[in-house]
């Protein structure tokens, strides 16, 4: 591999991604892409007492899913890559701690899926000939650590996400037959002093835009290349707001762009206001939906930018701003 | 729909202090009768999955009056039961409420001495 | 039971409570559509106007016009809180500005404090239906 203008790495001997799994929770069973994923769950402890470990349990079953999905033992695979929304990330830790896999913890917010691919891909141009990339999140659990208790009476902002609550997987293969990553763009960590936690979107717009920008010029590709450039969770306040950010800078995306927190969701029955969000977000939308259109060849080069948040609860309350970052990986058939 | 439901619920706390006047008590006891009341069926509203739904409509409707603050006192105690029984719901009460006790309570205090202040005429200071 | 049924249901009475108590949360629902408040502080506000226009006697009259309508809202209790100040020290002086208040208040925080942990024992949060 070799790094191609200022931040994008070309891969020699692109990996694949050889199988994908996703599990969801009760919401978004019920959304525009049920049909697409693996396992659909009806409530969300799942038998488990907290939400905490219910979210383990959704990881755990999710990675075994994948991993029997794909017929390479476990033994074979090579490291893991994980991270989710909770602190000290023990989602990811404690939900794969029997697996006997080599664990790299990675926290990006939402971006974590497509950070995870990275640094995946990255292995297998090295040491590695299996890798395994895992995501959770959990609605409960996000909003018990970062916003408020569940049964207070108050009321979301229009401008606000919901958390979505299941896990994504994939495991990447040296030697395959695609889909390929082709190229990664690692982002850069974009603070353009946005503070209102209620609008996630409008601070990490910035920031795919900038990761966008950054790829195109290393690539001296224009976004009509793509089949489909998707974002994890911008929501429609963000969709719209980047949309506009990188017209202004000459590129037009509006024809191939969308979002996988607009497309979990139906914005009218669900009342989830902005999207979805979450580590999950992009981890089931591409798991379930886009992987399945790679492997059909509906779409044959798809260009996936998640965003993440990167604040805790300590921050906004110590009135600082919300740093965003986005990571871009090229996947071709 | 806010200024209904904050309506109805003074004036479910109107008659409630109603009933408690035309059965002799004075003012000062049907008022805190009152609070203990709306209190205690915020909290079983709240115990039963049912006071967010309320909230969501009804907003400042129901967040204002006295059911708000009790709807902020269980719902933490409820979220952190998973964390123990001391420390998960005794603990963790306040995290919304505290305020509240802290800021209300500390005026009095302070409007008690400022009282004190301008009328140690009529007081005995200690 | 010589409850006079007619005095409980005064629709004079229960009038003035209910378009007092309905303006008061409308303001409140304005500091949440229009600031960036959370509920937290927007109680602190309340709870602390409460008591300092109850401190100055204003909010006595407020009460004497609408009753619960005046004394539910967090407000009120605010308001219950300076009046229950006052009166202690009227009796004890300076000790009484510290004992007055949650001395007034006793019987709502007890309330909350016990219902709170009765409730939290015997539910199970669940997801918001949304």
């Amino acid at each position: 591999m070799k790094k191609v203008g200022n931040q994008t790495i070309v891969f020699d001997n692109p990996p694949t991604i050889l199988e994908c799994a996703s599990i969801v929770g009760p919401k978004e069973a019920k959304g525009p892409l049920a049909k697409y994923f693996d396992q659909t769950l009806d409530d969300e402890f799942w038998g488990e007492k907290t939400w905490e470990k219910a979210e383990s349990k959704i990881i755990k079953e999710t990675v075994s899913n994948v991993i029997s999905k794909s017929g390479v033992p476990s033994n074979k695979i090579d490291c893991m890559f994980a991270g989710d929304l909770l602190n000290q990330c023990i989602s990811s830790s404690f939900g794969l701690r029997e697996l006997n896999i080599p664990f790299f913890g990675v926290f990006g917010a939402c971006s974590t899926f497509v950070e995870s691919m990275s640094l995946g891909a990255i292995c297998t141009e090295s040491f590695a000939e299996n890798v395994l990339c895992a995501t959770s999140s959990h609605f409960c659990s996000a909003e018990k650590q970062f916003r408020f208790p569940l049964e207070l009476g108050n009321q979301r902002p229009p401008s606000s996400q919901w958390t979505v609550t299941g896990s994504g997987a994939a495991i990447l293969t040296k030697s395959g037959t695609g889909p390929y990553i082709t190229h990664i763009t690692p982002g850069k960590i974009v603070d353009m002093g946005i503070k209102d936690g209620n609008n996630m979107g409008a601070a990490m717009a910035p920031a795919f835009a900038d990761t966008l920008i950054a790829h195109f010029e290393d690539t001296r590709r224009n976004p009509s290349y793509y089949d489909a450039i998707i974002s994890g969770d911008l929501g429609y306040i963000g969709k719209d707001i980047v949309i506009d950010i990188l017209k202004s800078k000459g590129y037009n995306i509006k024809s191939n762009y969308d979002d996988c927190g607009v497309l979990i969701f139906d914005k009218n029955a669900q009342d989830t206001h902005s999207g979805g969000s979450g580590c999950a977000c992009c981890g089931t939308v591409f798991s379930g939906y886009f992987f399945k259109q790679l492997k059909e060849k509906k779409i044959k080069k798809l260009l996936l930018i998640a965003t993440g948040a990167l604040m805790n609860s300590t921050t906004s309350q110590q009135g600082e701003s919300i740093p965003g970052i986005a990571h871009a990986i090229s996947i071709e058939v | 729909m806010l200024f209904g439901f904050g309506g109805l619920i003074c004036s479910i706390g109107q008659i409630i202090l109603n009933i408690c006047k035309e059965r002799g008590f004075d003012t000062a006891t049907s008022g805190t009768i009152v609070s203990i009341l709306l209190i205690g069926i915020s909290a079983f509203l709240t115990g039963l999955n049912l006071f967010n739904k309320i909230g969501k409509f009804a907003g400042a409707g129901s967040l204002i009056p006295i059911t708000g603050f009790a709807n902020s006192i269980v719902s933490p105690a409820m979220e952190y039961k998973s964390e123990g029984y001391v420390m998960g719901v005794g603990g963790k009460m306040f995290t919304v409420a505290g305020p509240v006790l802290v800021f209300g309570i500390s005026t009095s205090i302070l409007v008690g001495i400022i009282y004190l202040i301008f009328n140690t005429q009529n007081v005995t200071l200690v | 039971m010589d409850i006079n049924w007619a005095n409980v249901f005064d629709w004079t009475v229960l009038l003035k409570c209910f378009v007092t108590a309905g303006i008061i949360c409308v303001i409140g629902q304005i500091l949440i559509d229009k600031t960036k408040l959370t509920p937290a502080k927007i109680l602190v506000i309340f709870v602390t106007t409460g008591a300092i226009l109850g401190g100055f006697g204003v909010y006595q009259y407020l009460v004497d016009f609408a009753g619960a309508g005046a004394t539910v809202p967090l407000t009120g209790f605010g308001y219950n809180l300076a009046k229950g100040a006052i009166e202690a020290v009227q009796e004890m002086g300076l000790v009484g500005a510290f004992v007055g208040g949650v001395k007034a208040a006793a019987g709502g925080i007890a309330a909350a404090v016990f219902f709170g942990y009765l409730a939290a024992l015997i539910s199970k949060p669940k997801m918001k239906k949304q």
